[in-house]
């Protein structure tokens, strides 16, 4: 029997399309030679320059304090509400799930552009701490998604089951159903995370002076020109994202053992 | 001895649907007592008051003497098997079993021999490191008998625990309840809508029916004496008959008139009078069937009939017969079936008889019992068992 090519190849093309830019990024990373056209020897010249770069960490350190924080009151506030969308039904829970849901498909430029209006209206100083709400605001939904799909298969009556058998809230909270959703919730902060950290739009319309972002620091840089720097910064991003998104997703399918 | 777990006029309603309607139950202590009925009737509602997840509109619950009607279910003296077991999918079968203790802060010897014997009751020692999902469904059955048995509890619940095993194992695990039932002595309260479970299994049964108790008494009872037709007819097969009361013969029997069919001579222990209209009830196995006709007392009915079906079923046979307009299902034991002289045939008039004392009769029907009364007795019993009768006797 012959076998048809077609799937192999459309496969390769595809693979091809998606990630030779970023192996050509990551190839240039380690390009002695200042632009990519040219391969000047391999060096890690820039990755020591990166390293050297003040400013660079500087829109590091920002992006992280804000990643982390957001992250956090996402979990808990996205965590709850999707307890909540989960156990009580009726029409208030209906325009909640609504509420929850339409950030993920209102495009990005709207949602900054709004929380902007709505910062300026209220006379607040953009910086960390408004880029750090509006990371909250968009990192809620994706946590509740997440964890609302872990609850879509939990036995509630093992909870009960803890109860019978003489826990109290507390200890069901802690022995049965923490532990039970702890790689939905991880899962749903972990892509909390990523997005936290990858947000340029949104971040771009609420950030201030002196509350510059990776990706708007990187930004600014490539319009003066694509720097070498970039590049391995992006290869490091890059190696940090894809370690994050296996994670996620070894956790998202690991049996509820 | 005495009352020891009480209902006393327990309500429950889910929006407009009454789903357990003023039940008084009186249960006593050691005693295996089961909740029959349909899907629906309230006896699972009625299980979830007694572990705490449901609180009662109205009414109290006493156990040993103390109302536990508001307790929360970690404060009660009851621990539940439940439908689909519950087990922890994240512990081990040890630490299923150890979690009641652990909870409780137990020393850790006492935890460990406690589970060492709960693991040896259910022959589960080699069992004790595997996760749930790693054990077949009779052994999660039993991990979550030891796992309610260890509290200690004063009445232990049981949420249809059969209804997800297969046909062999629910048989095996009907004897397995029996024998710990009888070796940890304590009260056993069983739901279930399978009346060879309840009938096989209990000291006493409640069959529920629309949130009411239709009738309370041992399976030999509410087998051979049901109270309604309700009763009569989810329990067991019967054949129902619409009749009135044409004449009373004595003090204990009356005499039958039902349209197409002949009149019928009855045990009245219900003190009907003339005129009543009635039900008129005879289980299948209280015919009896022949070729020839017998000589027979006056306490005999004795009616002519035609053969339409014979179902050979192993232990007897079940004949359908044609008796005035009435299709009526017979059951005969077979001794020496092979060896009958002349065998009953197919289209083969014959005669059916029983004794006036093996027939009922009953109060009319409320209307929701009417589809049950219609349909075929073998469609009712969900088990796939057809002898249902044979656990009475």
């Amino acid at each position: 029997m012959k076998h048809s090519r077609l799937p192999l190849l459309t496969t390769i093309l595809v693979l091809v399309f998606f990630y030779l830019p970023i192996v050509i990024l990551i190839v240039n990373s380690f390009n002695a030679a200042r632009f990519g056209g040219t391969w000047g020897g391999f060096s890690l010249k820039w990755y020591a320059k990166l390293f050297a770069a003040r400013e660079i960490w500087h829109a590091f350190r920002n992006t992280m304090i804000i990643a982390v924080s957001a992250t956090a009151l996402a979990t808990v506030i996205g965590t709850c509400a999707a307890f909540a969308l989960h156990r009580y039904h009726g029409k208030l829970q209906k325009l909640h799930y609504t509420l929850i849901y339409t950030p993920l498909v209102v495009p990005e430029i709207l949602m900054g552009m709004s929380l902007l209006l709505f910062f300026v209206a209220l006379r607040m100083q953009l910086g960390l701490f408004t880029i750090f709400l509006a990371h909250v605001t968009f990192c809620i939904s994706y946590v509740t998604m997440v964890v609302l799909a872990r609850l879509q298969d939990f036995d509630f009556a093992i909870v009960e089951a803890a109860m019978d058998l003489g826990a109290n809230w507390w200890t069901t909270l802690w022995r049965v159903l923490v532990p039970l959703l702890a790689p939905g919730i991880a899962a749903g902060a972990l892509l909390a995370f990523t997005l936290s950290v990858d947000d340029f739009v949104i971040s771009f319309f609420v950030a201030g002076p002196g509350s510059t972002t990776l990706p708007i620091r990187i930004y600014s840089m490539i319009k003066f020109g694509a720097t070498p720097l970039i590049n391995a910064l992006s290869a490091l991003l890059l190696v940090a994202t894809f370690l994050i998104v296996w994670l996620t997703q070894h956790l998202l399918h690991k049996e509820k053992a | 001895m005495g009352e020891f777990l009480e209902f006393d006029n327990v309500s429950k309603s889910f929006g407009t649907v009454r789903a357990v309607d003023a039940v008084s139950l009186r249960i006593k202590r050691g005693e295996f007592f089961s909740l029959l009925g349909p899907s629906g009737c309230g006896k699972t509602t009625l299980l979830r008051m007694l572990g705490g997840f449901e609180k009662p509109d109205c009414g109290r619950i006493f156990l040993d003497g103390n109302d536990i009607t508001d307790l929360p279910p970690n404060r009660r003296q009851v621990n539940t098997i439940f439908q689909n077991y519950a087990l922890f999918p994240h512990l081990s079968v040890w630490e299923n079993i150890a979690f009641g203790l652990r909870v409780a802060k137990r020393p850790r010897h006492e935890i460990q021999d406690e589970v060492a014997r709960m693991l040896k009751l259910i022959r589960m020692e080699e069992h004790a490191h595997k996760r749930p999902d790693q054990i077949s469904g009779g052994q999660k059955q039993r991990v979550a008998i030891a796992r309610a048995l260890i509290n200690k509890p004063s009445v232990l619940l049981l949420d249809e625990p059969l209804a997800a095993l297969d046909l062999k194992l629910r048989q095996h695990m009907l004897l397995e309840l029996d024998i710990i039932h009888d070796q940890v002595g304590i009260t056993f309260l069983y739901v279930t809508h399978d009346q060879g479970e309840a009938m096989s299994l209990s000291d006493r049964i409640a069959v529920m029916h629309n949130g009411k108790v239709e009738q309370l008494g041992t399976p030999g009872e509410i087998y051979e004496a049901p109270r309604s037709s309700f009763v009569a007819a989810f329990i067991g097969d019967t054949n129902f008959f619409e009749g009135t009361v044409r004449e009373i013969i004595s003090q204990d029997y009356s005499r039958l008139a039902i349209d197409g069919f002949p009149d019928v001579v009855v045990f009245n222990d219900k003190n009907m009078r003339c005129g009543d209209a009635v039900y008129f009830s005879v289980r299948p196995e209280k015919f009896r069937i022949s070729r020839e006709k017998r000589a027979l007392d006056d306490k005999h009915n004795v009616i002519a009939a035609t053969v339409e079906d014979i179902i050979y079923l192993g232990s007897h046979t079940k004949y359908w017969v044609r008796a005035g307009e009435y299709r009526l299902a017979i059951n005969r034991q077979h001794v020496r079936f092979l060896l009958d002289e002349q065998p009953i045939r197919w289209k083969d008039d014959v005669w059916i008889w029983w004794h006036a004392d093996d027939g009922y009769m009953l109060e009319r029907y409320s209307e929701s019992d009417e589809n049950l009364m219609q349909v075929p007795p073998e469609a009712i019993g969900e088990n796939g068992t057809d002898t249902p009768s044979g656990d009475a006797r």
